[in-house]
């Protein structure tokens, strides 16, 4: 084909084998079919035939086959994919029109196409690539990003319960790649608990684990409540230990881009960012919801599917209000208790959106805002704080960050297990449970269902990634898990639940439906 | 001899510093180096006071002065020394030939899109000289003589210049300038300048072979010559021509500029053809190889972004790469050069001999990496085992706003851009040295030489 279209096109080439043919017309035409004629005729077809084959640089390639020393096929003459293993093809220099007497050393003309042996990455220089990347991305840093970076203190209150490694360990990850110093923060309710220890002893920050007293409540009402109560005795901490830096809460289910980060850098005393809010279900709620949203959009909502919760700015870009979450469509089938299947509100503005500077908290500094509360003046007599705006005496000076709320750098989902599941303390490694069955026990390193499921289906889905599962819509008994275990008795403290990037995996395994929701929290 | 050069950025029309040996250039957007190397410097050649004097009045300027990005960026001084800040005014008289439009404007008419390709260079150049300080309309004064004639604007349909009547273009304008003013036959265009920025300047063909035999254009030989091609002992390059960078359209540039703290997550960056099936189906003559084998070495390799797409974001891009990969095609030079400087990227030139733009004023082997077209197959161990502050060093060169000025044509002309580059090299070549004033009736030229179709009138 590249033949065909190569004797086709005129084009630039000259067609030296066109100007040895005229003369070999001239005899043909003579028509006397004399030997000579007839021999000049068969070797005029013998060259068409070759030119066609070979292509139509033929003389030329004769030419190079007849004088070059070269031993190796004259296939390779002709597709240029040449080795350099081959060192008397890897300088061809057939066509030699050299483009100055003067000593230039550099030929015009076909030159080959040089392929070293092995054409694939080799592994130490990718590392080295991104040794050298990661410091142009350092410098890069330290020239145009924040120049003088504070610590960030991040607060984050958490139980222990079903989803609390999902989530933990998803903001420890987040936390983890933050590059400025962190100090971590973990409330936790119901004083604190070895499991949620070595879960956080993983992250290598820094961490200050307290606890608080009191299990935390059932009622998304109440815990909203318990969660504020939690966070202020976190910034009595703040205060007492005068954590100099920027605080901000990170709450254990929420979702946080690195952005946020560098962000909060500017703040000044109190600044507030737009949340994203999650509050969808999942499942056949969905469409539902959509729709209930885009009806509700004429309030101060802004025009997207998903309602943000942030700092409105007025044309000069100040502070000139809030966007809050409107409520209202869902009022009648908002969750109640945790694990319910419906969608979980959150309170109008969340705490998770607002940054202070730890110095606000502090006693008695001197360089102060005026417009500031004393921390102990408030919560004191357990009234609801719901959100940091109560620390504030005038609330106009919060200042607007992330391009004043345009750009959303976190999103807050609230997803739960039922608070009666069972689960697995963190020492097994986990791949699925069960929530409907009636008993499970722990025994050692090996989790075993007993008594025995009665009924028993093989799995209709393998579980493993190259077969893409499909989320059920029914519940379906797994019997695997048994042997699953047995033979993954001794890898302890790895978190299969969250390692694997095929979120729906876990769903086939997941017999419930209201658990397997939570798809987002891994990202 | 020390040279302290304290640019500021300020508007235009700032006091200049009457100081020993300083020079301050009057910028747009320029920055001046941290005021405590200025101090460090002085220490060691000023006295104290003097240095203090100075240091004051410079942090006065100088705090202005610092980038507004906060960049760190680094002199540039090549083989002619620290001179891309030069301004040529008052160095030089440039006298601009009238020649009748069709040797310029009616041929802009025919066809607009001379204005927007990479060749756009020469008539940039002339609308720049009709207006510039250099111009003088006395030509007994002038220096340097300039005949515009837009000889790269014969378009094929597909945008493609035509070279083949451009030699006869240009022997028309010469045959008319040395009849109707004597300075031509006086130094038989010795010192006279012309913008040639085809593929292969002006030996005026497209195609390496041909443009070498047919050679520079014969009443070319003594003139000076300003082209975007370069190659060492090539033909089509006399010994005095002035490189140029191919033009590339500043607007559109800066239109795509992204926040230099994005970071650079991509190693090695290029866009383009690595086969012309159309013009070489067989392989091993387009780029002399090297493309095809840039391909085929690295299409599996997850550090090379390289493909032949024309996405929307290719200048963004840029931005984040650390690397891009600027190799000849069927010339040596390609815009790739001026897009990488531009947007910071480091340029790895892959062209064997290569000339590049005002090679005497830029010390591109401080700035780029050269590598030779057989080391192409490990390019990627050339390239990772370049030291991290090697790496560094050249960002901070290409960060240096002097830098990316010479290489853009901005209309109006800006200080410090490629025109003023262009002049400063005419002006490094002054005074013309006696020789080249003919005795009257001696002539050096050949008229007659060259293939018989150019000596057909245009």
């Amino acid at each position: 084909m590249k033949q065909l279209a190569a004797l086709q096109q005129q084009g630039r080439r000259s067609n030296s084998f066109r100007s040895n043919s005229s003369p070999l017309d001239a005899t043909v035409d003579g028509a006397i079919k004399s030997p000579a004629t007839i021999f000049w005729l068969f070797l005029h077809g013998l060259c068409c035939l070759i030119s066609l084959v070979l292509g139509f640089r033929f003389s030329r390639l004769v030419f190079f086959l007849l004088f070059s020393a070269s031993p190796s096929p004259s296939t390779t003459t002709i597709y240029s994919a040449l080795r350099t293993t081959l060192p008397a093809i890897s300088s061809p220099q057939e066509r030699n029109v050299s483009a100055d007497g003067a000593g230039s050393r550099v030929v015009v003309g076909r030159h080959g196409i040089l392929i070293r042996p092995w054409p694939h990455p080799d592994p130490a220089e990718v590392m080295k690539a991104h040794r050298i990347i990661e410091r142009v991305q350092a410098e890069q840093r330290s020239q145009y990003g924040v120049k003088n970076p504070r610590t960030v203190v991040a607060i984050t209150p958490t139980y222990v319960r079903t989803f609390q490694t999902l989530h933990l360990t998803g903001v420890m990850h987040s936390l983890m790649n933050v590059r400025y110093d962190l100090v971590w923060i973990v409330v936790e309710a119901g004083g604190t608990t070895n499991e949620t220890a070595s879960l956080i002893a993983k992250s290598g920050l820094k961490t200050i684990h307290i606890g608080v007293e009191g299990k935390m409540p059932l009622l998304w009402e109440d815990r909203h409540k318990f969660e504020s109560r939690m966070r202020l005795h976190a910034l009595r901490i703040v205060r007492d230990k005068k954590l100099d830096g920027i605080v901000m809460f990170a709450d254990d289910s929420n979702m946080h881009s690195l952005e946020l980060f560098d962000e909060i850098q500017n703040v000044k005393w109190i600044g507030t960012v737009s949340v994203g809010i999650l509050a969808h279900s999942g499942g056949s709620e969905e469409g539902d919801l959509l729709m209930r949203e885009t009806h509700a959009d004429e309030k101060d909502e802004k025009k997207s599917q998903i309602p943000v919760q942030g700092p409105a700015c007025n044309a000069s870009g100040n502070l000139a209000g809030w966007h809050t979450f409107d409520t209202q469509p869902f009022v009648e089938r908002s969750a109640i208790y945790i694990g319910d299947r419906a969608v979980v509100l959150p309170r109008k503005l969340e705490w998770a959106g607002f940054v202070l500077n730890s110095r606000l908290v502090w006693e008695d500094v001197e360089g102060n805002p005026v417009w500031v509360k004393d921390l102990v003046e408030i919560g004191k007599d357990g009234e609801d704080i719901e959100s940091p705006l109560s620390l504030l005496t005038d609330t106009s000076v919060v200042e607007p960050l992330g391009s004043c709320g345009r750009k959303v750098l976190l999103w807050w989902l609230r997803v739960e297990a039922r608070a009666d599941s069972k689960f697995p303390a963190r020492l097994l490694e986990l791949l699925s449970f069960s929530t409907t069955i009636s008993e499970t026990s722990l025994l050692l390193y090996i989790w075993i269902i007993d008594p025995p499921l009665d009924i028993t289906v093989p799995a209709k889905r393998t579980p493993w990634p190259d077969a893409p599962p499909e989320l059920p819509a029914y519940v379906e008994k797994v019997t695997t898990i048994p042997e699953n275990t047995e033979k993954r008795p001794a890898k302890s403290g790895s978190k299969r639940k969250r390692s694997s990037r095929s979120k729906r995996k876990h769903n086939v395994k997941v017999l419930d439906i209201r658990a397997s929701t939570k798809q987002a929290g891994d990202n | 001899m020390l040279k302290l050069r304290r640019p500021s950025s300020s508007r235009s029309g700032r006091a200049i510093l009457p100081a020993k040996q300083m020079q301050l250039a009057v910028l747009n957007g320029k920055k001046s180096k941290d005021t405590e190397e200025v101090s460090a410097r002085c220490e060691m050649e000023f006295s104290m006071w003097g240095c203090l004097l100075l240091a004051l009045f410079t942090a006065s300027i100088g705090v202005e002065g610092i980038d507004r990005r906060g960049a760190r960026t680094e002199r540039i001084s090549g083989s002619a020394g620290d001179v891309l800040d030069d301004n040529p005014v008052g160095k030089l008289k440039v006298y601009v030939y009238e020649l009748p439009s069709k040797y310029n404007k009616k041929i802009l008419h025919k066809d607009p899109r001379c204005l927007t390709h990479m060749f756009a260079a020469e008539i940039f150049m002339h609308q720049f000289l009709l207006t510039s300080a250099v111009r003088t309309l006395n030509p007994n004064e002038a220096d340097w003589f300039y005949t515009p004639v837009y000889s790269t604007c014969d378009l094929a349909p597909n945008g493609l210049p035509l070279p083949f009547k451009s030699p006869r273009m240009m022997r028309s304008a010469i045959q008319l300038i040395s009849a109707r003013w004597p300075y031509w036959n006086r130094t038989e265009g010795a010192d006279h300048f012309f913008l040639v920025p085809h593929d292969f300047g002006a030996c005026f063909h497209y195609q390496e072979e041909k443009a070498i035999k047919r050679g520079i254009l014969p009443l070319l030989q003594r003139s000076t010559l300003v082209q975007t091609f370069g190659q060492q002992n090539h033909v089509c390059l006399n010994d005095g021509s002035i490189t140029i960078p191919p033009y590339a359209p500043p607007e559109k540039i800066m239109s795509h500029l992204i926040p230099p703290d994005t970071p650079r997550s991509i190693f090695v960056y290029f866009r383009g053809l690595f086969y012309d099936v159309n013009n070489d189906p067989e392989g091993g003559y387009y780029a002399r190889g090297a493309r095809a084998s840039m391909w085929e070495n690295f299409k599996n390799n997850p550090l090379f972004d390289i493909s032949t797409d024309h996405p929307t974001t290719y200048y963004e891009d840029m931005q984040r790469a650390v690397f891009c990969l600027c190799p000849l095609g069927w010339a040596p030079w390609s815009p790739r050069l001026v897009e990488a400087v531009i947007f910071g990227c480091i340029p790895v030139i892959i062209a064997d001999d290569i000339v590049l733009p005002f090679a005497d004023a830029i010390p591109w082997e401080e700035i780029g990496v050269f590598v030779a077209e057989k080391d192409v197959p490990y390019l990627d161990t050339i390239l990772t085992s370049i030291p991290v502050d090697v790496i560094l060093r050249k960002q901070r060169l290409l960060a240096n706003p002097s830098m990316k000025q010479a290489m853009l044509f901005p209309q109006p002309a800006q200080s410090g851009d490629a025109f003023h580059q262009i002049l400063n090299g005419l002006a490094r070549k002054l005074p013309h040295d006696k020789r080249i004033y003919l005795k009257p009736g001696e002539k050096v030229l050949n008229w007659t030489a060259g293939p018989v179709g150019d000596h057909k009138p245009w």
